[in-house]
């Protein structure tokens, strides 16, 4: 596999690699869903015949080259297909988040002014007829499942399989006009439109060519030898930059199988099914699988449970050395192969992580704790630094050299710099090509060089030449005593106990730090029935004195730790409140991907900051709740606020690194 | 709306309504001295959801259990089909296409959901128990096609998530799922609904209701359902039958019971003589 910036062998199209891969493993399992109870499964071959009655269902349809073609569903084989079947004809597939609300999704299809739709059901469809009067450019749509459709207007909406037939029943008008157009498609041509999802502002639509998506997946497929025999679970949305790297750019780059499960319900089932070889997952994931581990643990009679903490107490001394080929005694290796026997097999089994090679986790920082509980296991778990812009990867964790506080090193191919004021640039084979109509954003992001700002604020580690990200750099600030205030950075120490789920931290050009609190209902609802505190709903737990006295102790424990990092422990929470509910993207307060959009919680909860600031000791507010389906309400509460002791610390300066 | 007509007509939303399915003609009902039900007398057409609503001990429970073979009447006439059916045990009903679910959920608690829906197919395996012992040939390719109608249903109610669970470990509302999805494998041509909505929180009525239609609409089932939700009642039916103390006051379109002073009185609580 050539490193060149030229396509290889023609390669310079996703329907190209398609094509190769028909040629080289046609027989070989290329996409498998679980459907009725049964993995079914289409080889490349199938798939191939699949993508192209579609598309010349397309062409039959009236798609012309350089259309927009928006695709909202959940993981599915026939969506993929129709990504690339819409690359065949020379349209463009831009994937949406398929839990966006129906005025999200209007924007979105607006500014690329998609003439088609394709979507998964009733669901969808509504949500775009709903809006479709805004939208001047849309034409005709497509559904997949048809279950509550039937009695539909049929003159713009069409059944997946019709289009289909369709176009198979076309072929021998269009076959010519697909593989013209088919074959035109180079590597400056536009691969995918992605639309950020916005920590602030709307959202904008990063295009990407085909030699960014093909040079990325050829770069980070030859980084961490992947093959055409990796198996992955497809489950991350369509709509991110992630999924759609390793599930059509990965996946067609190297031929291997991408595994759609049966619904979002039944994910951690399919996992275990299907043991993938390669598997991301956001931290969330990672942490949510760990709290039920311990939440059943708990529960577990007591043989078990010794063996569970004499086992997993050994494998976090000896679990990560072993993993990274440093060595470890003789003793310590048989003892860490009896505890594979009893413990961590069956429970890699049961995570359904027993076959992975290669595991990644990215967009948030993840606890140490999390990291080096499946680290000890044996999983190779690793952390990437990534965004849309740059095709995912900017940096990456090699073998052996896995840290959880930093994000690795430059990804092949990527140069960095870390400007004056700490911000990282970057810039790659796979720096995006532009902003769609946005051309202000596209200058302001990347330069004429090609070098694009991260808007992560971050230094080089020199002795390992590894990157660790500090904060985003908007939000990276002073205190008023002028030392630095970096809130990312307190959220994460505090959102690494199990029972916080989220935490939002301000203090920038104030005198103190203050934070909002978010329990882990899970969590904390099961350390509530253990110890016998009865609830009634989220607000209520939230409320109870013995959480707030629980979280006090998480965040005093969190001071501490932030009190030994000299350059940040003006940070210390001095107080905090327990906010009356969860932190919703129906709300606006974080985005689809889960991350707290900063400015929108401030502005809504400024009664609450206030309180925080003049050193009430409660406070009454009504908050307005958005529900999925669009409606409105408003929830009422009395909050209490409390102190949190700190450690003093005397302030010093300190060189900026 | 003239229920008398035979002639199928189009809902507003473009169902098609047939003639008669089923029909009760001067129905009563006896335990001892108690009368449950009183000469009634109504029809269940083809493709309709028909709701029979009414009091706390009106009566509606066991006119249900009438339908299903469970009570046999000590008047009147069942007429299905065009035909009067005689007295017949409730596996027999079963077998002629009526299936239902229960007020207080009567499911295999031990067993799986999978393993409960296919409960639902019994009276499509025509297979001895020994050959279904050995499980070769017939009886391997029965259980496969009956196995297929069961995961459709599961898809169909979005229950693939709990599809190996025991269900004594469901919550409530998913039980009431599971029976629904038992029932519904069996494709009955009329499907009796027992409160499918009692003891639901406002989504998992949502929930329902949305399935509800979307079986009468998917695969024409013709639904009859007792309830006690009036709101759900009213959005959900076709045709509702109102009864109180055992007799029918009321019959008609939604809106018909709805202004029925009968309906009103009995509702809210005016003095009985």
């Amino acid at each position: 596999m050539a490193q060149s910036s030229q396509a290889a062998d023609g390669l310079a199209s996703i329907p190209a690699l398609l094509q190769r891969n028909v040629a080289e493993f046609g027989h070989k399992a290329a996409y498998r869903e679980k459907e009725f109870g049964i993995w079914q499964s289409w080889t490349w071959k199938q798939a191939a015949e699949e993508i192209d009655k579609l598309a010349l269902g397309l062409i039959n349809l009236g798609v012309d080259e350089g259309d927009f073609i928006a695709i909202i569903g959940r993981n599915r084989p026939h969506f993929y297909w129709s990504m690339i079947a819409a690359q065949s004809v020379g349209a463009v597939p831009v994937p949406v988040y398929q839990d966006a609300a129906a005025e999200e999704m209007a924007y979105v299809l607006d500014h690329c002014g998609a003439r088609f739709v394709v979507a998964e059901d009733q669901e969808q469809v509504d949500k775009v007829i709903e809006v479709q009067d805004q939208l001047h450019q849309f034409e005709h749509m497509i559904y997949l499942d048809p279950k509550g459709l039937r009695k539909y207007d049929h003159a713009r909406l069409h059944e997946f399989k019709h289009i289909q037939e369709q176009g198979h029943a076309a072929r021998d008008e269009f076959t010519r006009e697909l593989e013209r157009r088919r074959a035109k498609l180079g590597y400056g041509d536009t691969c995918v439109m992605l639309y950020t999802s916005g920590t602030t502002g709307k959202p904008k639509g990063v295009v990407l060519s085909n030699r960014n998506v093909i040079e990325s997946a050829k770069n980070s497929a030859a980084f961490d030898n992947l093959g055409p025999n990796e198996e992955v679970l497809a489950y991350l949305p369509m709509a991110w930059v992630g999924d759609f790297i390793f599930s059509i750019g990965q996946a067609c780059w190297c031929g291997f199988c991408v595994n759609c499960p049966e619904s979002p319900d039944t994910m951690m089932i399919d996992l275990r099914e299907i043991g993938p070889t390669y598997y991301f997952a956001p931290p969330r994931v990672f942490e949510t699988q760990l709290t039920n581990v311990m939440i059943r643990m708990e529960d577990a009679g007591r043989v078990k449970k010794w063996l569970f903490d004499t086992f997993m107490a050994h494998a976090r001394s000896v679990g990560p050395d072993l993993l990274d080929g440093k060595p470890v005694g003789l003793w310590d290796r048989l003892k860490y192969m009896v505890g594979d026997l009893v413990i961590y097999s069956p429970l890699k089994n049961t995570l359904g992580l027993s076959r992975v090679r290669v595991g990644y986790t990215a967009g948030e920082a993840i606890g140490p704790e999390i990291f080096d509980f499946y680290r000890s296991l044996g999983i190779n778990l690793k952390q990437l630094y990534g965004q849309t812009e740059a095709t995912v990867f900017i940096t990456v964790q090699p073998d052996g050299e896995v840290r959880s506080d930093t994000v690795g090193v430059p990804a092949p191919g990527v140069e960095l710099k870390i400007a004056d004021n700490g911000e990282v640039y970057y810039r790659s084979p796979g720096v995006f090509e532009e902003y769609y109509k946005n051309a202000e954003s596209t200058a302001d992001t990347k330069d004429p060089e090609g070098w694009v700002a991260t808007g992560d604020a971050g230094f080089i580690e020199p002795e390992s030449g590894h990157l660790r990200i500090i904060d985003r750099a908007k939000d990276v600030g002073k205190l008023s005593d002028g030392s630095l205030f970096a809130p990312k950075y307190v959220e994460n120490k505090l959102k690494f106990y199990p029972n916080i789920l989220e935490a939002v931290v301000f203090g920038n050009e104030r005198e103190k730090c203050m934070a909002f609190i978010n329990i882990d209902l899970s969590a904390v609802g099961n350390w509530a029935e253990r110890n016998n505190i009865s609830y009634s709903s989220y607000q209520e737990l939230a409320g109870h004195p013995k959480v707030m006295e629980m979280v006090q102790g998480h965040v005093e424990e969190a001071n501490t730790s932030i009190a030994e990092d000299s350059m940040l422990s003006g940070c210390q929470v001095h107080r905090f409140l327990i906010l009356h509910k969860e932190l919703d993207a129906d709300d606006g307060e974080i985005t689809r991907t889960g991350k707290v959009r900063r400015r929108i919680v401030e502005d809504k909860y400024n009664d609450l900051i206030t309180a925080l600031y003049d050193g009430s000791t409660e406070v009454s507010t009504t908050t307005e709740v958005t529900y999925e389906d669009g409606r409105k309400g408003a929830i009422s509460a009395t909050l209490e606020i409390r102190d949190a002791a700190v450690v003093p610390v005397t302030p010093q300066k300190v060189a900026a690194e | 709306m003239n229920q008398m007509t035979e002639q199928s007509y189009v809902t507003e939303d473009g169902r098609t309504i047939g003639g008669t399915l089923m029909e009760m003609r001067n129905i009563s009902l006896r335990f001892g001295g108690v009368k449950a039900i009183t000469d009634i007398s109504f029809d269940i057409r083809e493709g309709e959801i028909r709701a029979i609503i009414g009091p706390n001990g009106a009566g509606k429970s066991s006119m249900l259990n009438v339908i299903s073979g469970f009570y046999v009447p000590q008047e009147g006439e069942v007429w299905f089909r065009g035909e009067k059916r005689p007295p017949m045990r409730p596996f027999e009903v079963a077998r002629q296409g009526i299936a239902r679910t229960f007020q207080n959920i009567a499911l295999f608690e031990g067993m799986t959901v999978l393993d409960n829906v296919m409960t639902g197919r019994l009276n499509h395996m025509t297979t001895g128990l020994f050959s279904q012992a050995i499980w070769k040939g017939k009886a391997e390719a029965e259980e496969l096609q009956n196995r297929e109608v069961a995961e459709k249903t599961i898809d169909f109610l979005e229950i693939q998530h709990i599809r190996k669970t025991p269900v004594s470990r469901l919550p409530y509302g998913l039980k009431k799922r599971v029976e629904l999805a038992r029932a519904l494998a069996a494709q009955p041509s009329l499907l009796l609904l027992d409160e499918p909505m009692a003891g639901m929180n406002v989504e998992e009525k949502e929930d329902m209701s949305r399935f509800i239609l979307d079986v009468n609409d998917e695969f024409g089932t013709t639904i009859a359902l007792i309830e006690h939700d009036m709101g759900v009642v009213m959005d959900l039916s076709d045709r509702v039958v109102v009864m109180d103390y055992g007799k029918k006051i009321g019959d008609g379109s939604p809106d018909e019971v709805r202004n029925n002073q009968a309906v009103i009185d009995a509702y809210l609580g005016v003095a009985h003589d």
